[in-house]
């Protein structure tokens, strides 16, 4: 019975199946958004206004023809796909989308884990390329180790602060939450006028996990016009497939993410109606409905800005982004200290 | 670090065109680079000779798919000079309104490119959008979007009547106010700017010595605008200012480009609204007496020279097209000394190239042997009669 519960837990519900179907949907509403920002339509032919043109297109790349260069060393470029998509899922299952969960999803330290889940898909993009043996592919992997040393920080530092607002002293140590992702959630759903403190927090989180996922403005690992596709150049087939599905689930695992530290987490306390606890659906549409306003932010951003250099996105991130985090944290820490709440 | 070496063409997302540009890079560092062009040569100058003045109007219009007033227009000057024929000046007055719509829906095509090249692709479908509407112009003018097919020796085909031209001057009022938004867009956007200020410098004496045209010379603070100093059509009869920048970088040619879409779509509304009355073309005779003629003309990327060669026949003898293209060059490859690589599609992108207008020979080498030998026509005979024997094969 617990070995079906887990399994049900991996591989549907949250696990891979339900991963599928809304890492699409955030990729269709993102396109969706972009395109109308754009004076486009966007996808419009499959499915109903295009909602199913992201599945399609992981079905087209599934039956590609998979070319392997031939210098590269086929044993690690052929696993690469699977290891970034594996970690992708995996910090996915940390997210506490409602309240029952599994002791190995949601434990003290969990954001911590989640961070560096997080960070394997850009070191395996970076392998990726370096083992393409394809100039385009080398150039867009030393950008894409180079960008991580950029916004890593600033993202880590920003993660931190309302970690540090929701903590409290546990027998002489501070304890930021116990890094645990569902009990500062649930601190933020019972002061709900905190949220606002984080504003500049959430701004830089947002920045930085847009440097993560390589998007517009700081997309320059993959700039089309310079460098083709980046590390992926040399990817084709069921490899890429794999590696878009994967940049699907890192926006969706991302936003999420900051959704559950920033805006007041998804796990709701018990709501009955009449004899029946209805908060785990209530959870579940807040959750959905948080983290694609976050996707939407981020297609907001995508729209409005060209691409940065990669010098620049670097100077940006140590000049503006990671002082505002630490500011961000000075403040938490002086609330703390003055306010008792 | 060693240097590596990254071929940018002749396949490659960031051109639009074949054209191979070899760079070596130390890290992310431009240090080396060499350029082959000859890719897209289709034989041109010497399909003019096989074809009469009048079709040779028509291989003209295809020499640019963005420009092809601008090739047609300097192609029928020089029938006009040789024939010493003076044609209306409502003609003239046409032939202007639609070298300037071309320039207008050139530059916004410009501009929507290099934000493409920068990874700003919502200006790239804004400005694409907006260049529709003047594309509707040329289509209501001439019929066609692109091939406009005015020009003919002795005048224009078509005539702009009163009810379109107070429709045309509507549409434009449109452009204009979409001018406004792009120039405050293209001086104000921080990630635009950043991309463009202070990259792929060109300095004034490079520029000059370099023999720099258009935007690209403009912008390096040159102010050589041939509509000004040698005019054709009806632009000495026209106000219009010559805009120049003194920056030397990309932000420099982005904004000599915007400023000069105003000035363009001033002339459009002056035209429209004081075009004289009269007929718009003379006829002229199919031959053309013998004679040289040279006629230069400022396409949206600059300066554009044909020199024509008539034998008193119905054909040219020789037909000489020098795009802008060719002669930005040089520049540009000084301008991209140094860059970043993620500069190098913008930089290449600044002199709006066009590869296909510029090619106009090849030199064709043997890679194995390094060798570039040609033949002529009679040793082809013999070569082939050889190696047919050689490789005979049947009943024969």
């Amino acid at each position: 019975m617990v070995l079906l519960k887990v399994l049900l837990y991996l591989l549907v519900f949250p696990g891979v199946i339900f991963l599928f179907a809304f890492s699409t949907f955030a990729e269709w509403l993102d396109r969706k958004v972009y395109a109308r920002l754009q004076n486009r339509i966007g996808p419009l032919h499959t499915g109903s206004s295009g909602i199913l043109q992201p599945v399609a297109d992981f079905i087209k790349l599934l039956s590609k023809e998979d070319v392997v260069p031939a210098e590269a060393d086929k044993g690690i470029f052929n696993a690469l796909p699977l290891f970034s998509f594996a970690s992708a899922v995996a910090a996915f299952l940390m997210l506490p989308i409602f309240r029952v969960s599994l002791p190995f999803t949601s434990f003290p330290g969990d954001l911590i884990v989640i961070i560096y889940l997080l960070s394997i898909p850009t070191i395996v993009y970076f392998l990726a390329g370096w083992h393409s043996t394809n100039y385009f592919a080398m150039l867009g992997s030393f950008r894409n180790l180079t960008q991580l040393f950029g916004y890593e920080v600033p993202l880590f530092l920003a993660l931190l602060a309302p970690a540090m607002l929701a903590g409290a002293w546990q027998g002489g140590v501070w304890l930021p939450a116990n890094w645990q992702i569902s009990s500062i959630g649930s601190f933020y759903m019972q002061h709900a006028y905190l949220i606002p403190v984080n504003i500049i927090g959430f701004i830089v989180a947002l920045i930085a996990l847009q440097a993560k996922l390589e998007r517009i403005p700081f997309d320059a690992p993959e700039a089309e016009t310079e460098i083709v596709a980046g590390a992926l150049t040399e990817y084709s087939g069921k490899k890429l497939a794999l590696f878009r599905l994967t940049i699907d689930i890192e926006l969706v695992t991302g936003s999420a993410l900051i959704a559950a530290v920033f805006l007041g987490g998804f796990v709701l306390p018990p709501v009955m109606l009449g004899n029946i606890d209805v908060s785990a659906p209530l959870s579940f549409v807040l959750f959905v409905a948080k983290t694609l306003f976050v996707v939407g932010l981020l297609s907001l951003m995508r729209a409005l800005m060209g691409r940065l250099r990669i010098d620049q996105t670097v100077a940006f991130s140590w000049r503006w982004l990671a002082p505002l985090s630490l500011l961000q944290i000075l403040i938490a820490i002086g609330l703390k200290a003055f306010v008792r709440f | 670090m060693p240097t590596i070496k990254v071929p940018l063409g002749p396949q490659h997302p960031a051109l639009k065109e074949p054209e191979s540009f070899l760079f070596e890079l130390d890290g992310e560092r431009v240090v080396g680079l060499d350029v082959r062009m000859g890719y897209a040569h289709r034989g041109i100058e010497k399909g003019f000779e096989a074809r009469t003045f009048t079709q040779g109007i028509y291989l003209a219009e295809r020499i640019c798919g963005i420009c092809s007033h601008s090739h047609t227009t300097p192609f029928v000057q020089n029938a006009e000079e040789l024939l010493k024929l003076e044609i209306p000046a409502r003609a003239r007055y046409i032939r202007t309104l639609v070298g300037e719509l071309e320039r207008i829906h050139s530059h916004l095509l410009w501009l929507g490119v290099a934000g493409h090249e920068v990874g700003f692709d919502s200006l790239f479908m804004y400005t694409w959008r907006d260049r529709e509407l003047v594309l509707d112009m040329l289509e209501s003018i001439s019929g066609n979007r692109v091939h406009y097919g005015m020009n003919c020796v002795g005048g224009v085909r078509r005539d702009v009547t009163a009810d379109m031209a107070a429709k045309l001057v509507e549409m434009n009022a449109v452009v204009l106010s979409r001018t406004d938004y792009y120039i405050k867009m293209c001086t104000a956007e921080p990630t635009f700017m950043a991309r463009i200020s202070g990259v792929g410098p060109l300095s004034k004496q490079d520029a000059l010595d370099l023999n720099a045209v258009g935007p690209m010379a403009r912008a390096s603070g040159i102010k050589r605008d041939v509509r000004k100093d040698d005019p054709y059509a009806a632009y000495g009869e026209i106000p219009f200012d010559v805009i120049t920048a003194d920056s030397c970088d990309i932000l420099g040619r982005a904004v000599v480009r915007v400023f000069e879409l105003l000035q363009s779509v001033k002339i459009v509304d002056y035209v429209l609204k004081n075009m004289p009355a009269g007929d718009i073309k003379v006829r002229a005779p199919r031959k053309i007496p013998a004679g040289e003629a040279i006629a230069r003309y400022e396409a949206p990327r600059g300066e554009n020279i044909h020199f024509m060669k008539s034998n008193g026949t119905e054909k040219p003898d020789r037909v000489k097209v020098r795009a802008p293209t060719y002669a930005n060059m040089p520049a540009t490859i000084v301008a991209l000394k140094g860059a970043y690589v993620a500069d190098i599609p913008i930089t290449v992108a600044a002199i709006d190239p066009c590869f296909c207008c510029a090619d106009r020979m090849v030199r064709l080498v043997d890679n194995r042997k390094g060798r570039n030998d040609l033949m002529t026509w009679p040793q082809l005979q013999r070569y082939s009669r050889e190696w047919i024997s050689r490789n005979r094969r049947g009943p024969h």
